[in-house]
């Protein structure tokens, strides 16, 4: 192992329960919206787990994160109550955005999650401006913006990078590149599907990470969070990952083999480090049949108490708008 | 009031007290309103493009580079959705941002951060996310600026909720409502028509911040009531001028804030005049002054003693040539014959 920390077997477990965590919402969240019980665009992070949670090692309880509208797992590993965010599924009132944002735009000031963006590469200028600020105020802290290959591709994404990099902003910019925008395989939208370099041109460090590797993911995410923090300016990360499930709920994946998608399946982020481990001897298979069982107990009250909660009275319909006392 | 020096962050040559008033252009109230939100308050900048070294691309800006330095007068590239969002994103992160765009046109390249972020983050979030965000930019024609330049788009902006969207008609608006737009909780878009910057007169010399949540009548008046706002109040003031030579008494309400509208004003004056023409340089099809006749219509039908009129801008995108350019545009005249006809 490379760097203290990420060898230890207590800590590893950890990872593996917040992928698990992860993938047990995800896999639950399709069910629900199956059967009707949650609606909206439900885009899943299936197979990707490994970029949030590792990226999220790197990451203080102080510093900021901007996501986009596949963003459970960011908020699950940012700490957001799972009853919130199951009850945001439900549009309750106690979900953690009140309702209003459900599965793309899930929110939580208090811990600087800024969002749940779904306007591809909208984002970016927004985790700019937060860093700019702290950098004004002279607050030591790291803005992750997390985003998509297909941001790449948009504008924003570009005057971003320009921005962050001339001003020396503290923004770890966090490429999760899954290689499909939608439907858009990487090749067939980008003449430079290199995306690292792409950033490189800014003249900001930046490199690809296996995504699919949790330990990975944490190694870079942690030199190049430590950069950002001591002055050296934004970094970024090309996670390169997969997505297992269709874009959102409603793509029957008419774009890609189930060749591919197997392929990748036998690189399972979640797979790959229980084997790992129990190879090492660091976990059986009772301790993750357990863990399995915490996790699905968490959910089934997650649920549970989503369905019973109160929805917001109509009559608030137009609140939020404004500030409260504001026209 | 007192000298200002104890609450100011730079010590100033002790003003005499206030009263005798200053010659002063548009563009210099909107500077020394800049100016004083920068000594106000740490947490105010002005971000755009061309505002330090050029000085602002209309100069109101000038000499501000100097005076705060260039982390508060912040040159930015051609970037108006990374800037705009930028300006978003620092207003979050607990600065109070002003950021200029050049002109109504050149917004659009920033439609999706004032759209999508600006104006939706907090009820997207819950409540839980402000933006107190001041954006100023440059709108309306008469400049020969061509099709570009020149657009009257504050009623586009008119139609979001969650923006409040200014236009300073006069000299004490421009001195005044930023201040004000700074301390709102919410974002605030200024519309500063290009060709109002040079306009001069008088305001007292202890001008400060005005109420942004009112329509103003500029001119009483009991045979018509002229609305207008922006460049154009200037060319209803010269049309009530005009009809008082006709012997009709109109009066010129300047509705100073475009969104929210100030519906009582506007249904008081036309309750006592019984006649309205509306004056609004964008164009007419679902224009502002659609929305303002369709209140109008609503709230006080039966008030009106002749079908409420319009003087919009042509339909057309505004071109470079003089009298063709000034032809797309409400006049004094056609403003003054639209009230002739509805006083009949």
């Amino acid at each position: 192992m490379t760097r203290s920390g990420t060898g230890d077997a207590a800590h590893q477990l950890d990872l593996l329960r917040d992928m698990m965590a992860i993938r047990q919402f995800e896999e639950r969240c399709a069910e629900l919206y199956s059967a009707g019980e949650i609606r909206g665009f439900v885009h899943l992070y299936s197979g990707e787990e490994a970029v949030a949670v590792g990226v999220s090692q790197a990451l203080t309880a102080d510093d900021s994160v901007v996501s986009t509208y596949r963003e459970h797992g960011h908020a699950l590993v940012r700490g957001l109550p799972l009853d919130a965010v199951m009850a945001e599924m439900y549009g309750k009132a106690t979900g953690c955005s009140g309702g209003r944002g459900g599965s793309m735009h899930l929110f939580d000031a208090g811990r600087r999650f800024y969002g749940g963006n779904a306007i591809v590469g909208g984002g970016l200028p927004l985790a700019v401006g937060l860093a700019l600020a702290d950098k004004m105020r002279g607050i030591s802290r790291v803005t992750a913006c997390f985003f998509g290959d297909g941001a790449v591709a948009e504008g924003e994404f570009h005057e971003s990078m320009n921005l962050a990099a001339l001003w020396n902003l503290p923004v770890l910019f966090c490429c999760e590149n899954n290689r499909y925008a939608m439907g858009t395989a990487l090749e067939r939208s980008h003449s430079q599907p290199n995306l690292a370099l792409r950033a490189a041109s800014y003249g900001m460090p930046a490199w690809p990470v296996d995504g699919m590797d949790v330990l990975a993911v944490e190694r870079s995410a942690g030199l190049a969070a430590e950069a950002v923090r001591s002055g050296g300016g934004p970094h970024f990360l090309e996670l390169r990952t997969y997505r297992f499930r269709a874009h959102s709920m409603y793509d029957p994946e008419l774009y890609r083999d189930k060749a591919e998608v197997e392929r990748w399946r036998e690189r399972d982020p979640i797979t790959a480090l229980a084997d790992r481990m129990r190879a090492d001897g660091e976990v059986s298979d009772a301790q993750i049949t357990v863990i399995e069982a915490e996790l699905t107990a968490a959910l089934d009250a997650a649920v549970a108490a989503a369905r019973d909660a109160p929805v917001e009275p109509v009559e608030s319909l137009t609140s939020n708008v404004y500030a409260p006392g504001a026209v | 009031m007192t000298s200002g020096q104890t609450r100011q962050h730079r010590p100033r040559a002790a003003r005499k007290r206030p009263a005798e008033p200053v010659t002063i252009t548009y563009r210099e109230a909107m500077r020394a309103a800049i100016r004083e939100a920068l000594q106000r308050d740490d947490r105010v900048f002005l971000m755009g493009e061309d505002v330090g070294r050029y000085g602002g691309c209309f100069a109101v800006s000038l000499g501000l580079l100097e005076e705060f330095g260039p982390e508060r007068i912040r040159d930015t590239p051609l970037s108006e959705s990374a800037f705009v969002g930028a300006g978003i994103g620092a207003a979050m992160g607990g600065m109070r941002p002003i950021v200029e765009i050049m002109t109504v046109n050149f917004s659009l390249l920033a439609l999706d951060q004032i759209m999508n972020n600006a104006a939706t983050l907090r009820h997207m979030s819950g409540g839980q996310v402000g933006v107190p965000l001041v954006i100023r930019m440059t709108t309306g024609a008469g400049r020969q600026l061509a099709a570009q330049h020149s657009h009257s788009l504050e009623g586009w902006f008119a139609h979001i909720p969650g923006l409040k969207i200014l236009a300073p008609a006069t000299l004490e608006d421009a001195r005044g409502m930023l201040w004000t737009a700074l301390a709102d909780p919410d974002p605030v878009l200024i519309f500063e028509h290009g060709s109002l910057y040079n306009v001069s007169g008088t305001l007292p010399a202890d001008a400060g911040p005005v109420g942004i949540d009112r329509a103003a009548i500029r001119r009483p008046g009991r045979d018509v009531t002229l609305i207008s706002y922006g460049g154009t109040l200037g060319k209803a003031l010269a049309a009530a001028d005009r009809l008082a030579g006709d012997g009709i008494e109109a009066e010129v309400i300047d509705l100073r804030t475009l969104r929210p509208l100030d519906d009582a004003a506007i249904i008081d004056s036309v309750s006592r005049t019984h006649r309205v023409v509306l004056a609004d340089e964008g164009w007419r099809s679902g224009s502002l002054a659609a929305e303002v006749s369709a209140r109008i219509t609503e709230q006080a039908f039966y008030q009106l003693d002749a079908p409420v009129q319009r003087v919009c801008g042509a339909e057309v995108p505004i071109p470079y040539a003089r009298h063709l350019e000034q032809a797309a545009l409400p006049q004094p005249e056609t403003i003054a014959a639209a009230a002739r006809a509805v006083v009949g």
